[in-house]
């Protein structure tokens, strides 16, 4: 009996795996330049992973190829939701190279930089109409959320019918007006967080678990 | 009417103003075509209906391919925000139809300075190559 038992639970773990959860979700991490995307996939990757995603950077478009993480699992209320976290490019239409002169960056070392963000905001273009399953919408709380890029992205994720969570990010700074962002996506709910010091991730991780699991 | 001289068109902007019926009757890829060959000359562009949102997808997408340094750094665009509620019907969406109709202003990004944006106005800047 014992045996028989012990081998139907087996086979119900096995079965379990092969067709609820074997396939992550795949959530791409988006937003403008410049708003912590990369911050927030190296905070999440560390705290269920150990491992960091890329390298972050004030500089804009340090992030020039799409980068996944997978199987990150995080728990929460005793069950565990798996994902697989795409931090991408940040999103623009345009990219001028002399930007980058500003940061002590030589003029061909920033031709260079230039050519790899634009094919890596094509590329977090194309995972956006092909291969994610939902979006973290990341904004930089400090700055007009308002601006045709963050317009258009948002009615983008709209039109594929994809779970949409927006993050409020940088709320240790003192002009943080995570206000302005609820305002702006009114039918979206907006987390307030700072993805550096690590604050209100609990509730970064519970909605993600809720929107993604 | 005059004739415009090649002079003149030097002097000032061109702007296109583009009818929901001629961009009706196009594909997706002419649409982005039509625009960034338009923008690519220096142009503005005006879209009396603007573009869905797979359209603006491909958009970016193919215009981040054509910048080149100190040749063309990619486009500046304008359209009124979205409203949720006025875009699109129950039966719009239901059938999953989506109301693109919002006037759009596309110009090359070092040419064209957005001034001021609500969601009744858009006030922008123009320049010279």
């Amino acid at each position: 009996m014992g045996l028989l038992t012990g081998l139907r639970d087996s086979i119900a773990r096995v079965t379990e795996r092969l067709f609820s959860a074997s396939d992550p979700k795949r959530i791409g991490i988006y937003g403008p330049p410049n708003a912590g995307k990369t911050t927030l996939a190296n905070r999440i990757a560390r705290d269920w992973t150990g491992d960091a995603i890329g390298p972050e950077s004030h500089v804009p478009h340090e992030t020039r190829r799409a980068r996944r993480k997978e199987n990150v699992e995080i728990e929460r209320n005793g069950r565990t939701v798996t994902i697989d976290i795409v931090d991408t490019p940040g999103v623009t239409t345009k990219v001028d190279y002399k930007e980058f002169l500003e940061h002590d960056i030589d003029e061909e070392d920033a031709v260079r930089r230039s050519r790899e963000a634009t094919e890596g905001v094509a590329e977090a273009m194309h995972w956006l109409r092909e291969d994610v399953d939902g979006v973290i919408y990341v904004l930089d709380s400090t700055e007009d959320p308002f601006t045709q890029v963050n317009t258009m992205l948002i009615g983008i994720i709209e039109s594929q019918d994809l779970p949409v969570l927006i993050l409020a990010n940088k709320t240790d700074l003192d002009d943080s007006n995570v206000k302005r962002i609820e305002d702006a996506f009114p039918q979206h709910r907006t987390i307030p967080l700072s993805a550096l010091e690590g604050d209100n991730m609990d509730e970064v991780y519970d909605r993600i678990a809720e929107y993604f699991g | 009417m005059p004739e415009v001289t090649p002079t003149d068109a030097e002097d000032g902007v061109q702007i296109d103003l583009i009818s929901g019926a001629r961009m009706e009757e196009m594909a997706s890829m002419e649409k982005v075509r039509l625009i960034l060959d338009g923008v690519r000359d220096g142009n503005i562009v005006i879209l009396e209906e603007g573009l869905s949102p797979n359209e603006e997808s491909k958009l970016i997408e193919v215009t981040m391919t054509e910048i080149s340094p100190d040749e063309f750094n990619g486009i500046e665009i304008e359209t009124y925000p979205r409203s949720e509620t006025a875009d699109r019907s129950f039966l719009d969406r239901l059938m999953g139809r989506e109301s693109t109709k919002k006037l759009t202003v596309i110009g090359p990004a070092n040419q064209i300075q957005t001034l001021h944006k609500d969601e009744n106005l858009i006030s922008a800047l123009v320049s010279r190559k």
